[in-house]
This record gives C-alpha cells, structure tokens and sequence, in this order.
C-alpha cells in the first residue's frame, strides 16, 4: 500500500463531559476503500464529523496529503479534498441533475457572449461524469425524479468533481437494493483505482467484504484496530465490534418446528388487500404464536402491507378480519381498538419523540387511547413501563431520563414496547433492525421469538433475508407492489431469493 | 426543440403548473375574443401592459421572494412610501437624477435589512415583512395624510411619453420599464448563480447550505431584490398617478402574491418561473378587462374570480406534489 493519503492522529472529542472519541488514530490510503466499523454509540459519527469539519476535535491533529489541515467548515473540507456523501442525500430535489452537479461553481460564458451560465458546457460536463460512473441519465430532469440510488450516484458525482482526495460515504447503502449497491459498487471501484482514498460506513457486514481493502473499528469512542480485510473474518469483526463473541443466534420458533401456533382463527387474516399506487392482492393468516415474515426489495410493497393493515393507508378492495370478525380499517385509532400494535420503518421521525421520558415514550399510544382529560395514574404508568422494561430488557440508567439518551437498540425496544402496552393481540413491525447494530439486532430478535412464543402474533418486515429466516415462521414475498407467494420459515435463503427475482426487479433509468 | 416539447408532454413536474396557467390565459383570451367584438383589439393588450406595470415590476420581485420559501408583505407599503417621497422631494426641487436612484436604492436597502433579520435571526419572512408593512405604511402618514400632487418636468414627462408599436397603438413608459425589468429577471433567474441559489435554497435550504452555496447572502440580496422592485414599481406608479398618496396600492402586495401562484409558483418555493408570473399578473389583468367590456358587472367580480382561481390553484398544487411524492 501507498503512503498514508488522510492520516488523523490522537482524535479527541468530549461532547458534555461525555467523552465520543479518544485518542483515535485513522488513516486513509490513495486507492483504498476503508471500512470504519463500530457499534451505535463507538464514534463513528463523531470521527466523520472531526474529519469533515463539523466538529472541531479537543486534541490531535490531521494532514492530508503530507500537510498539516484544520478544516473549519464541511465547506472548507470540501475545499480541502474531503467530501462525504450522507445516507439521505443533501441535494436540492427540485434542480436538475446537472445543476446539483455543478450549483454554486456553474461554468460561465465570457462577457462578449453574454455572460450568465453556460447551460450546454453545464449539461455536457454533468453527462460526462455520471457515464464515468456508469450512469446514464437524461442531466437535464429535476433530481426529484429519479430514485435514491440515482440521487446518490450524483451527489458522488459532485463529491468527486469538487476535487475530492477522500471520499467518505456515511451509510449509502442503507435505502439501496441489491442491485444497486452492486452499482454503487463499481462505481467505488473504479473510483479507488483513480487513486481516491475512500471511506466507507455500513451496518451491513457483507458489504465490508465485498468492496473493503482495509477495515478500522471503533468501540466506545476507542480504535480497536485496522486490519487489511483478509485478516480479519466475520467472527473476528463482530468480535472486535461487540467486545465479546454475540450470544448464537435464536433459533425460529417456527424453523425447528416446534411453533405453538394454535389451529383455528387466525388473529389477522387479510383477503384481496389493495391500494391503487400501492399493493396489489395481498392474502395473509397470521395465528397466535406465529411470526410472519414479510420479504422484498426496498420498493416492493414491504412497507405499504404495513400502512395497510394498521388503517395507515385506507385499502381500495379486499377485507381485513381480526379474530375473524370483519373489520374496517380507516384510521391507526381503529386499528389499535382492535388489538393491533404497529412501529414503524423511520424511527426518529415517525415513533420516538426525543424530548419526553423514556416512560412517556412507552405509554404514550396508551395515554392517546385514554385521552387528553385522563391522565394515566403515576403508579400505572411506572407498574406499565417497569415490566416492559424488564421485558424487553430496555437497558437505560434512567427511565425518566429522555428517550434521546439511549441507543438506536433501545430506543427501538421502546417502540416496541409502546405497541406492547396497548395489550395488542397482532405487532406489526416494519424493519425493526436498520440502524441498530450486530448485537442489537439479535437481542430484538430474541425478544421476538420470546413474544411469539407467549401467544403474541407478529408480522415482521425486514431488508435482511437472514433475519427474516431466523425468526419466521412463514414468510411472504412481495414483488413489485403483488404478493409473489409465501414460503415457509424454514425454507432457505435461496427459496427466499428465488422468489424475490422470479420476474425481473424493476431496472432503474 | 424537440426536448422542451418532450418535457412539457412528459414528466417534468416544474413545467406542469406553468402549462396550466399559459392554458388558463389563453381560455380566458379565447372567451373574450368570442364575447365581445372588440375585445381581440390591439390596444386592449397594450393596456393590460400599462395598466398593470406596477403589479408586474412588484410581482417580479415577489417571485424570488416565494422561490426561496418566503414571503414579502411590505412590498405594498414600500411602494406607496416611494410615491410619497418621490412627490415630497419632487415638490422641494429635487433633480430626478438624484431622486430616482436614490429612492431605488432605499427601497433595495429596507429589502436588504428585512432580508437580513429574516436570515440572521432565523425569523419567519411572514411576520419581519409584516413589520416592514406597517413601518413603511406608517413612514408615509409622517410625510404628509393627505395626497400631493406631483408636477416635477421630469415626472410629468414620463407620464406623456407615449412609445409607439405601430398601428397607431402605443405603451406607456411604465409598461416599457416592466418589459425591461421582466427582461432583466429572466436572465437573473435562469442564468446567474445567484438565481439558481435562489432555487436551491426554495429546493432545501439545508441542502443548500451543506452544498456550499451562498445561503446567507443570497436571501438578503432576494428581499433587496423585492424591496427594489417595489420602488421602482413606486416610481412607476408616480408616473402613472401624478400623486404621492399614503393610500397608494393599498393590499398591492396581495394581488402580487396572488399573481406569483396563479403564475405556477409553488408557496413553499424552489418551483416557478418569472414568465409564469407576467401570465399570472396578465390572467388578473384581462379578467378585470372581462368584467369591464360586460358592463354590468360590479368590479368587485374581480376579486370574487380571482378568489376562486387561488382556491384552485391552491388545490392542484396540492395534488402535482402529492402525485410528484407518489411516484417516487
């Protein structure tokens, strides 16, 4: 490998007293791609933010290429020869492609033509550089238009012409299908063989290996240590993430089967659900005691099942019964009256409310049942969050400290738990694990399992066919916006995959 | 051009509402011309242009404004203050070329200071305009309550001055300066950086800023902008009235904002065209034309049509972003 391209050493940030970085040391290579692992909590965030400018670090100090840099401003990195492309992209969805490109460093006509900006040199130029990442795409069109996947390419594309020397990429695959990450990919590849440094942020281990040459990790704001990627296998990477060897996976009530599932009614049946612009002919049982799992691409329908069934998005055709009786679903308040409970795919925006106590976060579904007259007593309220807490191990100092304190992890348990408290005889969960990390996952995983297994009915909506596999009972794939079939929980990944790409996956522009 | 035609037929979302209110115009031209035998008359355009010089020049400005998200209340005030001081300091022997630059640039520097608190202390547009409205209509009455006439050479010049079109059909000098500020914001809005920072901060102005453009600047340079309009849009009504009167376009700054969305500008910014607000201001202008060749209507038609129209186009707005936010 070539001399050190970014090297920061002895990084030291406290945000209030609380230390997020100590003493770390991270280097970046011209022609590499560098994974930066870690845990929620271990700093990865904060290392981005001290090498982009935005936070400026207590102690140490970083040089690039052989020169001493204090970037001030992300503005100023950018300057420097660091840019970074965020996991939502910081665009302007309403300009063009290639204005994105080029908004605030436009090419110029000279005066004797006029002056004012040379929409053709613009467009040609924009043109040029997507197709040196494999993306040919009318420039002209609002950015709005194109998927994220699109949008993402473009924002490298800007990153890149911006004179960039280190590229960092915060979580982008994250929205990503497969197929584009394999896109994503080589464009990397062919970005790296240029000679530019690349850093790269996931939560999916696979990834690491399928385009890392270096891997550093980070735990509790400390550097663990860097490795080249064949040094250090899958077991030895959550190893040094987790500080420990992660408890085996759970084993699928339903995969060994040994599933309590009753016979008889189902507590959810679902019969010809659809929404024009969203799904098609959906067919689900759920029974007591039995996690169905719900698998796709990103854009499948995953998630519009759940706004279906919890009266989120109101059905065109088809009918809903729960325990067997017919019901309609117009609005969450109906769905909750019947014994649903759902959390949804964003959590920071649509479930946890940062500001209030992890105890009012829990009961907060239960005190908007009761009404604003009513308060829900003290006592019950403690009595209700205390056995949540211990039930679904919600690991917090406090609960009357705010929910914002906690980890992504928790934070998720929260949620579940405030679909808990309603009591609810079916949970619906749309992607419970993104953004939570290797342990998390399987800690709510388990917890899972451990739900079902007390008569709880859970439709569990996930990206990872691995964990889908693990925890189902059955599982129902949808693809394009139809329900392509459901299989059973113990029917492999390739069973899995096989039917998410019977048809071809709609092909992005 | 084959594209743009590929454009309009196809999806891009930014040309739809311009589309519709190009479409609305012509209706209304089409309903006129089949109504009233004279109504397809030159002169009858030309007097939209002239009679509406002052809505357009301020319009302009209010487009940029609402491009990036915000809003500007004062623009009304500020132009009946020009009047107002334009009539005083013409009447104490100021030369215009003194006075005109000087106005324009008053109007530009209370833009400015509006743009400035809006920016500096993150305050909504809505409210630090809504001051701006009251100190600048209040300014007035500290002049004079009661109108002055205005009789300056210069002025009165302005108001004769008749640039013919042929035909024997001519413009006024005001619709001549709207022309050229229509002009002059066209090439700012589609071929300056400043313009397309304007858009990409109505696009998402944290994105903007993360993008390294000029966030700051560019939003106090944009109620300048307004702010400048407005007084030359003043200067223009001076001409127009021969008369600086605290009472001057009083609620000017709601046609504006009402013409800026008829136009297909959308209110929480980043989508719009300044050639969609001139068809905006016209659409207002031909449908007063409309009630005052039927004769029998009260003019307060107008407002009661234009009321509707807001509603309407409120409403399809509404359902292009939600179709647009669909389909992604």
């Amino acid at each position: 490998m070539s001399a050190p391209l970014l090297a920061a050493r002895g990084i030291t940030h406290v945000y209030t007293g609380k230390p997020a970085l100590d003493g770390v040391d991270f280097t970046v290579r011209a022609g590499e791609v560098h994974a930066l692992m870690g845990q929620n909590g271990a700093g990865k965030s904060t290392l981005i933010k001290v090498l982009t400018g935005v936070e400026s670090p207590r102690a140490g100090e970083m040089a690039l290429g052989g020169s001493r840099i204090v970037p001030t401003s992300t503005l100023h990195a950018q300057q420097l020869g660091i840019s970074t492309v965020y996991q939502e992209v910081n665009l302007c969805p309403n300009l063009s492609v290639a204005e994105n490109i080029f908004a605030g460093r436009q090419p110029m006509k000279p005066w004797p033509r006029g002056g004012g900006i040379d929409w053709r040199t613009l467009n040609s130029r924009a043109l040029g550089l997507l197709r040196g990442l494999d993306v040919d795409i009318d420039v002209r069109r609002e950015l709005g238009s194109y998927p994220v996947a699109i949008q993402q390419m473009v924002a490298i594309a800007r990153a890149i012409d911006i004179s960039a020397r280190v590229l960092i990429l915060d979580e982008p695959t994250s929205s990503l299908d497969s197929e584009e990450v394999e896109r994503l990919f080589a464009a990397l590849r062919r970005l790296r063989s240029q000679g530019l440094g690349i850093v790269f942020v996931t939560h999916f281990l696979d990834q690491v290996y399928a385009i890392s040459d270096r891997i550093t990790v980070l735990r509790n704001g400390k550097l663990v240590g860097e490795w080249p990627v064949e040094d250090l296998d899958h077991a030895a990477l959550i190893a040094a993430m987790v500080g420990r060897t992660p408890e085996a996976p759970p084993v699928a009530c339903g995969a060994t089967g040994d599933a309590p599932a009753a016979p008889g009614t189902p507590v959810l049946s679902a019969r010809g659900l659809a929404r024009r612009g969203s799904v098609n002919g959906v067919n689900l049982d759920v029974r007591r005691g039995e996690i169905l799992g719900v698998a796709g691409l990103l854009g499948s329908g995953r998630t519009e099942v759940a706004r279906l069934l919890f009266g989120l998005d109101r059905a065109d055709a088809g009918s809903v019964a729960v325990q067997g009786q017919e019901v309609v679903l117009h609005d969450p308040a109906q769905a909750i009256a019947h014994g649903l409970g759902f959390c949804p795919e964003e959590r920071k925006t649509e479930g946890v409310v940062e500001d209030l106590s992890i105890r009012d976060n829990i009961v907060l579904t239960l005190q908007a049942r009761a009404g604003l007259w009513r308060r829900l007593p003290a006592a019950h309220v403690r009595e209700i969050t205390d056995r949540l807490a211990k039930l679904l191990d919600i690991r917090a100092p406090d609960l009357d400290g705010t929910i914002g304190t906690l980890s992504g992890g928790n934070q998720q348990k929260c949620m579940i738990a405030r679909a808990l408290a309603t009591q609810p005889c079916l949970l619906i969960l749309d992607e419970p694990t993104r953004g939570i990390d290797v342990a998390g996952k399987a800690e709510i995983m388990n917890q899972l399992v451990a739900l079902a297994r007390e008569g709880l009915a859970i439709v569990f909506i996930s990206a990872e066919i691995e964990e889908l596999l693990r925890v189902s009972t059955r599982i129902t794939v949808m693809r394009d916006r139809v329900q392509a079939g459901t299989l059973a929980g113990d029917c492999g990944e390739e069973a899995v995959y096989a039917m998410i790409a019977a048809a071809p996956a709609p092909v992005s522009p | 051009m084959n594209t743009a035609a590929v454009r309009i037929l196809g999806l891009d979302r930014r040309l739809v509402p311009l589309a519709a209110t190009l479409a609305l115009f012509i209706g209304l031209v089409v309903y006129g011309a089949v109504s009233y035998d004279a109504f397809l008359s030159p002169q009858v355009f030309l007097n939209l242009a002239i009679d509406n010089s002052f809505l357009c020049i301020v319009a302009i400005g209010m487009t940029f404004v609402i491009l990036t998200g915000g809003i500007d209340l004062s623009v009304g005030s500020v132009l009946a203050l020009t009047t107002m001081a334009a009539a005083a300091l013409s009447k104490l022997g100021w030369s215009p070329w003194i006075l005109v630059p000087l106005l324009l640039a008053g109007g530009s520097a209370f833009g400015a200071i509006q743009g400035f608190l809006i920016h500096r202390y993150r305050l909504q547009p809505f409210i630090v305009t809504l001051a701006g409205m009251f100190v600048a209509r209040g300014l007035c009455y500290l002049i004079d309550t009661a109108s002055i006439p205005i009789s300056a050479p210069f002025f009165v010049a302005m108001a004769e001055a008749r640039i013919p079109v042929g035909g024997g059909n001519s413009l006024s000098s005001g619709a001549v300066i709207a022309m050229i500020t229509v002009a002059v914001a066209l090439w700012l809005a589609h071929s300056t950086r400043f313009g397309r920072t304007v858009y990409a901060i109505g696009g998402n102005a944290k994105s903007a800023t993360l993008m390294g453009l000029p966030v700051g600047s560019a939003l106090v340079r944009v109620y300048a902008f307004s702010g400048g309009c407005a007084a030359l849009a003043g200067l223009v009504m001076s001409v127009y009235m021969l008369s600086g009167y605290s009472l001057h376009a009083v609620g000017l700054e709601l046609d504006a904002i009402a013409a800026v969305v008829i136009g297909g500008t959308l209110l929480t910014g980043g989508i719009g065209y300044v050639a969609g607000t001139v068809v905006g201001v016209l659409i207002l202008g031909i449908i007063q034309t409309l009630v005052i060749f039927n004769g029998t209507l009260s003019s307060w038609w107008t407002r009661i049509v234009i009321g509707i129209l807001l509603f309407l186009f409120c409403v399809a707005q509404r359902l292009i972003e939600a179709r647009a936010g669909q389909k992604r």
